[in-house]
């Protein structure tokens, strides 16, 4: 578990990398967090897809600037919250079992705790209360959404009465998405995500053993050739209505990840405005039938190629946690045991907007300083023609302000003369586990960050300084607390001073 | 009067509650459960029964302690 409390036990935390540069602008963190930094769980957030408004449409970033899964950049900003209102499903999925009492894995379709549209109505108003930088509030299981549609809208409608200003959105397999389209848009939905693994029932028949529709089970290609149909019909549905779409996948190896990248060119022609490609998780530990029949998940770089081969005209979504059905905070942080039900009432009862509002109003200013900081490093790169990988410690708000010890996962940046992309983030255990050194961990840390060049800290002790030097990564703890893009710029535009300077004195 | 829910194996996710035409089956204490007198086995109303082939655990079973439906 990580807590605050515990950073001043990191050991030698001297700060030495060369060349620190002096001039650099600190801007104070946003000061809206009421409650403490999370416990347990990262805390970080990332910039997934790194779309601003430069490079997509005027009235799609306005519905998604503040959608923390719709925006990499938004992302670092705005808190998100699943209300686990829908525990039925009408489809079984080889990579999902029925599960749902762990308090401590995260991964889709898991929750400790089901909620009436009611309770789910108070906890939106409590998590509103404790955390300003919530704006969207999701529908994601622990089953399907639509398949149940009495709880599911209702628990829109009293969000709705309490709290007009939050977002709403929802997540389906889109079985029964046609049927619903009419509602959905009744009640200002205006994000949708249809997780859709593949669009040949051939394909399908191995992912999906069985589907419940119109009264009946179907099974193997039967129920695959429905289900795409239902798929397909129920996208384009949402597109003539001006919803925005999400296209989730998860990526199987040997099973659908050639395929994946027709999946991407049918559900881009339809209309969907972003492709979530999402590692299988198949620990046989969840007793999900790929995981107990050995079906192996991508590694990183499986992903990172399939992600970077689709990622033509539509944005590829890179920063997805893969949340439980009821993750409560920043993604990549769950602070949903914060909210049981037992504590509802009283936190709902503190709830006030003005403090989300002004929280928006100081993300707006600090965006627009960000890209600015950016946008002046990027000019100094002008014609380099490298790229470089570079890790990142962040707990959120777009800025280097994690210690490397304390970090659950690393944002991983591409960077080169285009500017600081982020192209996925690497999960690690915590190196400083509750004041002393986990020596243990530091193996599995190099190798997650094995391909990169530097990693990106506010702080990092002197024995996992020295294994990363030795392994060819470059600790940096220069940028401390600065935004995340101008810093990686900034080192890799010294790099390349430093390689130049060598190169000039071999000449 | 013939089927039941095999309650150690059942998530209560509601799915055949809210198929069950007869709306025979109902949520106690975080648990469903059949009204024996109400369950049809579906007969005259669809071709499956609807609350197992919905369920997604395949927890519900014929009840063996009671005489099948007769429509």
């Amino acid at each position: 578990m990580q807590n605050p409390s515990a950073q001043t036990g990191m050991s030698g935390m001297s700060g030495t990398a060369a060349g620190a540069p002096a001039s650099r602008r600190i801007i104070p963190i946003a000061s809206a967090h009421s409650g403490a930094a999370s416990a347990g769980g990262c805390s970080s957030s990332s910039c997934g897809s790194g779309e601003g408004p430069a490079d997509m449409p005027a009235h799609i970033w306005e519905k998604v600037k503040d959608h923390p899964c719709y925006s990499s950049e938004a992302h670092h900003h705005f808190a998100r919250m699943h209300v686990a209102v829908a525990p039925a499903c009408n489809i079984q999925c080889n990579y999902c079992n029925r599960k749902y009492d762990c308090a401590n894995e995260s991964r889709p379709g898991v929750v400790s705790e089901k909620l009436t549209p009611e309770m789910a109505g108070k906890k939106v108003l409590a998590v509103a209360a404790e955390i300003p930088q919530l704006s969207v509030v999701g529908i994601a299981g622990p089953g399907d959404a639509l398949a149940n549609p009495a709880k599911t809208f209702k628990t829109f409608e009293l969000i709705q009465q309490s709290a007009p200003d939050i977002k709403l959105c929802l997540s389906t397999n889109g079985l029964a998405l046609p049927d619903h389209v009419e509602t959905i848009k009744k009640f200002n939905v205006d994000h949708v995500t249809i997780t859709i693994n593949m669009v040949d029932p051939e394909v399908g028949q191995h992912i999906y053993p069985w589907i419940f529709h119109n009264h009946k089970r179907y099974h193997g290609l039967e129920a695959a050739k429905i289900l795409h149909e239902r798929q397909m019909l129920g996208l384009e549905m949402l597109t003539a209505a001006g919803i925005l779409v999400k296209v989730n996948s998860v990526l199987i190896p040997g099973i659908n990840d050639h395929h994946l990248k027709e999946v991407n060119k049918v559900v881009k022609a339809k209309g969907a405005f972003l492709h979530n490609i999402m590692p299988l998780i198949s620990d046989p530990a969840h007793g999900t039938h790929f995981g107990l029949t050995g079906q192996r998940g991508p590694t990183a770089a499986e992903l990172k190629a399939l992600q970077d081969e689709c990622e033509g005209d539509m944005k590829l979504m890179r920063h997805c946690r893969q949340c439980r059905a009821d993750a409560v905070g920043m993604l990549g942080e769950d602070r949903s045991q914060e909210f049981t039900s037992d504590k509802l009432d009283a936190i709902a009862a503190t709830y006030d907007p003005t403090a989300r509002q002004a929280y928006r109003d100081f993300v707006e200013k600090e965006r627009a300083d960000q890209r600015a900081a950016e946008a002046e490093k990027k000019a100094g790169l002008a014609g380099a023609s490298e790229k470089a990988l570079v890790a990142v410690a962040t707990k959120g708000g777009g800025r280097i302000n994690q210690h490397f010890g304390h970090a659950s996962e690393f944002q991983v940046y591409e960077v080169s003369a285009a500017g600081a992309k982020f192209v996925g983030h690497r999960k690690v255990e915590h190196y400083c586990a509750g004041g002393y050194e986990e020596e243990e961990a530091m193996p599995s840390i190099l190798d997650a960050l094995q391909d990169c060049a530097a990693v990106l800290v506010a702080k990092i002790g002197h024995c996992p300084m020295k294994e990363l030097q030795a392994a060819g990564i470059e600790p940096v703890q220069d940028y401390a607390h600065e935004y995340i893009e101008a810093s990686a710029l900034a080192w890799f535009q010294q790099r390349l001073e430093r390689r130049q300077g060598a190169t000039s004195l071999v000449a | 009067m013939a089927y039941k829910i095999n309650a150690s194996a059942c998530t209560a996710c509601g799915a055949c509650e809210q198929e069950c035409p007869n709306d025979a089956i109902y949520e106690k204490n975080g648990l469903f459960a059949i009204k024996a007198d109400g369950c049809t086995e579906c007969i005259g109303h669809y071709d499956d029964p609807q609350c197992i082939a919905a369920c997604p655990a395949d927890c519900i079973v014929v009840d063996k302690s009671v005489p099948r439906y007769q429509a």
